[in-house]
């Protein structure tokens, strides 16, 4: 054994890929089902009312036509916590876009129709749409997501800020945007006698079973949820209503059902990261050494329920001050329910923070590489404890070596080529590295295989094959000899896949039961397999409890150079770069892919993404990808992602951290800083629109 | 609106089931087809929901995407914006037939190796994209970047990739590695 190649740090094609290339791996709605019907969902037209008359005859005239579900005749839920998941329930309309009826016939040509010809007629009420600073409903909420304080203060604020030589006073906005994973919302369901089985596209088939089953009041042993491949999340792919609807269209119709949401619906009911408010008030001597700083948030929810994005906790353990305080406050709006959108606070709250902190820079008179240096505090600014291990000035420094920083001229809008005015900038990046409960089970066989099961979920970020490396290692076997099964509730319970917790929680659940495995081969059987095989199964419940008190947190640092075009005002991105720290890295391909996943998302956020709301009609201008702008192929010149050896004791078994989300976070500012630095105009407001420099030139 | 919704189903409901369905024949990877379609059918759901091939993904239904992408009569289209109902004859290539079954085209191992796909949603699309790319600069079709627009083939530089794939979306961002996949395909002679 001592001969054999550590699985993990190697760059391992996925498992799953070939399948995945020729087109045969699965996802949601594509499995064979005998005598399946199809499911088309009715958006609401009103943003704020009830329906008065549900006219299905039409609809139901439609040949192939089986039924049209509305709050009238749909089968009966128990509401099972987010009242999103609540459909067809109740006449009342929340927001324009909530799913009001749906319409199930045998073909998807029938069922389109259909949903086409349901005729709902609805009292209305004046709606109240649009996040301001004083919308006079702001309020401040018990608690921000997940649970954490709404509001911090230590030391005090306003005394150390009046006091300060130096000040920065900026607000900066973020608006609306949507997750859109490219494959929809979709499920395939089907009743067999008083079970559940569902294929659904999700980030955890757990939540979704423990959702389903008190929906319609099933043991959850009754439920299964099948979840091998998913087309991505990035947060948006917790339990939704599309699997709740296709299972109430299911028994109604007392046939197997598949639904997929359209494009265009996944801009109402999916959820999207909130528009962000944030004042930040930074106070400094005149060598950049914080002395006071504020970061005060504002977001949007629904009226349905109450979801509090994080954005002030970004700065809470990043950079030195001795006076700080965040606040959040909240105004529920008639709008669709705000959700998960990768590094959830983090993203939106960092484009503000790193913003303020290079006007900073440039208010003193101090490089922004070294002004982040000069604010390291020794210890967590807000909790006073010790970090589990903190490499930002590691990241910075590696990043500034290998960008070419160093002999960068800071004077604004100096350097030109042709029509264009180029600009570098740096941002920090700080995301929170969690492991939550997990269990996995393992088998040994006589002949030399394992099988490794865990109801882990892979999304996209190859926690398949992370996973199976992990467990190569920890039994000390070569990876051909272990088999990983996840995404199946008939599997050992895990936690679902978000805040970059996947890899350190299942892989903590893994390692574990396959040291456990080798302790009964090894103690219990004399170093050999039985005939009948070795069995264990093991969950972290007490590893997670026993941890010891560390502020544990990736690191990074994201650097970008941008060209302006002077006359069109267009932002390329030449280059961007970032550097992690973020544990040890289990799959040096798959890794890679995430954080110029996460790069590339974050550009996107820069320059493209805007979620335009229309306050007459109260929905979206735009929802579907040709009006929505993500990044395409032909936005990504140059992009690297590299990150620190780093070995950190405190964490997990694998010693991650998790990389799912550190890379979209301080990317935006990163490209506002170098547009700031290549034309002095300072963007505050995302996507950095053409309208928005060329505004300046006059 | 409801009015004209109205007016349509009771226009329709006169005409009689045959009148909204076709007989044609679909040559689909290498099986000719017989389908009996219901005239609003996409060649996309077609191939997904009748034919049984579900390599070809939806992501917008649209033609916004890519994700739907396959070859007709060699060409990469948008299996969503295609009416199955006016491919009679027709030669429809998806991911699955790329290449002979247990076998790997070219692009499929490039893509394999430089992870160029993180969900993998988007990357039958891609994969159909990029062989209908290939072949289109092999002929010297040139495209928004082209410099040499009388060429009798165009060199297949990164950014003439990088513009000739901006149909197909992928929100996991594997851009870069998409890129260097079809730039090593390229290079090796484009593998027909
Ligand atoms: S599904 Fe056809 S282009 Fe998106
Ligand atoms: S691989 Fe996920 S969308 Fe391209």
């Amino acid at each position: 054994m001592g001969t054999l190649t550590r699985a993990v740090g190697q760059a391992h094609a996925r498992l799953d890929g070939p399948d995945k290339v020729r087109g045969a791996a699965r996802y949601s709605v594509e499995y064979p089902v005998e005598n399946v019907a199809y499911a088309w969902p009715v958006p609401s037209t009103v943003v704020k009312g009830r329906i008065t008359r549900v006219d299905t005859r039409a609809a139901l005239a439609e040949p192939g036509v089986l039924a049209v579900l509305s709050y009238e005749n749909a089968p009966r839920l128990t509401p099972a916590g987010d009242p999103e998941l609540f459909v067809l329930q109740e006449p009342a309309v929340a927001y324009r876009g909530q799913i009001v009826a749906l319409a199930v016939a045998g073909s998807l040509e029938a069922a389109r129709e259909a949903a086409g010809l349901v005729r709902l007629e609805y009292d209305t009420w004046p709606h109240d749409t649009v996040l301001t600073e004083n919308h006079p409903g702001l309020y401040q909420p018990s608690h921000v997501n997940p649970s954490l304080p709404t509001d911090t203060e230590i030391g005090n604020f306003d005394a150390g800020y009046a006091a300060a030589p130096v000040r920065v006073d900026a607000t900066y906005r973020t608006p609306a945007e949507h997750n859109n994973p490219m494959e929809p919302h979709a499920s395939t369901v089907q009743w067999q006698g008083d079970r559940l089985v569902v294929h659904d596209a999700n980030q955890g088939p757990g939540q979704v079973q423990a959702g389903l089953a008190t929906l319609f009041g099933l043991p959850p042993e009754r439920v299964r949820v099948i979840t091998e491949h998913v087309g991505g999340g990035f947060g948006c792919k917790t339990m939704r209503c599309c699997v709740v609807l296709a299972a109430l269209a299911a028994r109604h119709v007392d046939r197997p059902v598949r639904l997929a949401l359209t494009r265009q619906q996944m801009f109402g009911v999916v959820g999207y990261r909130t528009p962000t408010i944030q004042r930040i008030r930074l106070g400094a001597d005149p060598t950049g050494r914080l002395t006071a700083s504020c970061h005060d948030a504002i977001s949007q929810s629904s009226m349905l329920k109450e979801f509090a994005e994080q954005t002030a906790v970004y700065g809470r353990p990043l950079y030195a001050a001795p006076h700080r305080r965040t606040t959040h406050r909240l105004a529920r709006l008639d709008v669709p329910s705000p959700a998960w959108m990768r590094a959830p606070g983090q993203c939106p709250g960092s484009f503000a923070v790193e913003s303020a902190m290079d006007e900073l820079a440039v208010t003193c008179g101090v490089d922004p590489v070294e002004l982040r240096i000069r604010n390291e505090p020794a210890t967590d600014p807000e909790e006073g404890t010790p970090y589990s291990s903190r490499n930002l000035v590691a990241c910075l420094r590696e990043g500034a070596h290998r960008f070419g920083w160093a002999d960068r001229d800071r004077t604004p809008a100096v350097r030109r080529a042709g029509r264009c005015l180029l600009g570098t900038g740096v941002a920090g990046s700080i995301y929170p590295a969690r492991s939550l409960v997990s269990s996995a089970s393992a088998y040994a066989g006589p002949d030399g295989a394992f099988l490794v099961q865990i109801n882990a979920v892979d999304i996209g970020t190859g926690a398949r094959t992370a996973l199976w490396q992990i467990a190569a290692d920890e039994l000390g076997v070569p990876p051909d000899r272990v088999m990983i099964r996840v995404g199946d509730t008939g599997l050992p319970e895990a936690s679902l896949a978000g805040g970059s917790t996947g890899t350190a929680s299942w892989g903590w659940a893994v390692a574990k039961v396959c040291r456990e495995i080798r302790v009964q081969i090894d103690d219990v059987h004399g170093g050999s397999v039985p005939a009948g095989g070795v069995h264990a199964q093991v969950d972290t419940t007490a590893d997670i409890q026993a941890q010891q008190t560390f502020s544990r947190y990736a690191f990074g640092a994201q650097f970008a150079e941008v060209r302006v075009d002077v006359d069109t005002g267009e932002v390329r991105v030449d280059r961007l770069l970032g550097v992690f720290a973020a544990g040890r890295i289990v799959n040096a391909l798959t890794a890679r892919s995430q954080l110029i996943g996460g790069m590339t998302m974050g550009m996107s956020m820069a320059l493209l993404e805007e979620g335009l709301w229309d306050p007459r009609s109260g929905d979206w201008a735009n929802h579907d990808l040709a009006t929505y702008h993500v990044a395409g192929c032909a936005d990504i010149e140059q992009i690297e992602a590299y990150w620190l050896d780093e070995d950190d004791p405190h964490l997990n078994p694998a010693g991650v951290k998790g990389i799912g989300e550190i890379g979209i976070v301080g990317t935006a500012a990163a490209i506002t800083n170098a547009v700031y630095h290549a034309t002095g105009v300072r963007v505050r407001d995302l996507p950095v629109r053409l309208d928005r420099l060329l505004g300046h030139r006059a | 609106m409801t009015d004209v919704a109205a007016g349509a189903a009771a226009a329709r409901g006169g005409l009689p089931d045959r009148d909204l369905r076709s007989r044609v024949a679909v040559r689909v990877n290498d099986d000719v087809r017989q389908l009996d379609l219901d005239n609003r059918t996409t060649l996309l759901d077609a191939l997904r929901e009748q034919v049984g091939l579900t390599g070809t993904k939806k992501g917008c239904d649209h033609g916004q995407c890519g994700a739907c992408t396959v070859l007709l009569d060699g060409r990469r289209v948008q299996s969503c914006l295609v009416l199955a109902v006016t491919l009679d004859g027709a030669e429809v290539v998806t991911v699955e037939d790329l290449a002979p079954a247990g076998d790997l085209h070219p692009l499929q191992s490039r893509f394999l190796e430089r992870d160029a796909y993180q969900c993998g949603y988007c990357t039958p699309g891609q994969l159909c994209s990029a062989t209908g790319m290939l072949a289109e600069a092999r002929r010297g079709w040139p495209s928004a970047v082209t410099t040499d627009l009388v060429a009798d083939r165009t060199a297949l530089t990164d950014a003439e990739i990088r513009e000739r794939m901006s149909g197909n979306l992928c929100r996991c961002a594997a851009y870069p590695n998409i890129v260097a996949a079809i730039r090593d395909v390229a290079a090796a002679g484009g593998a027909a």
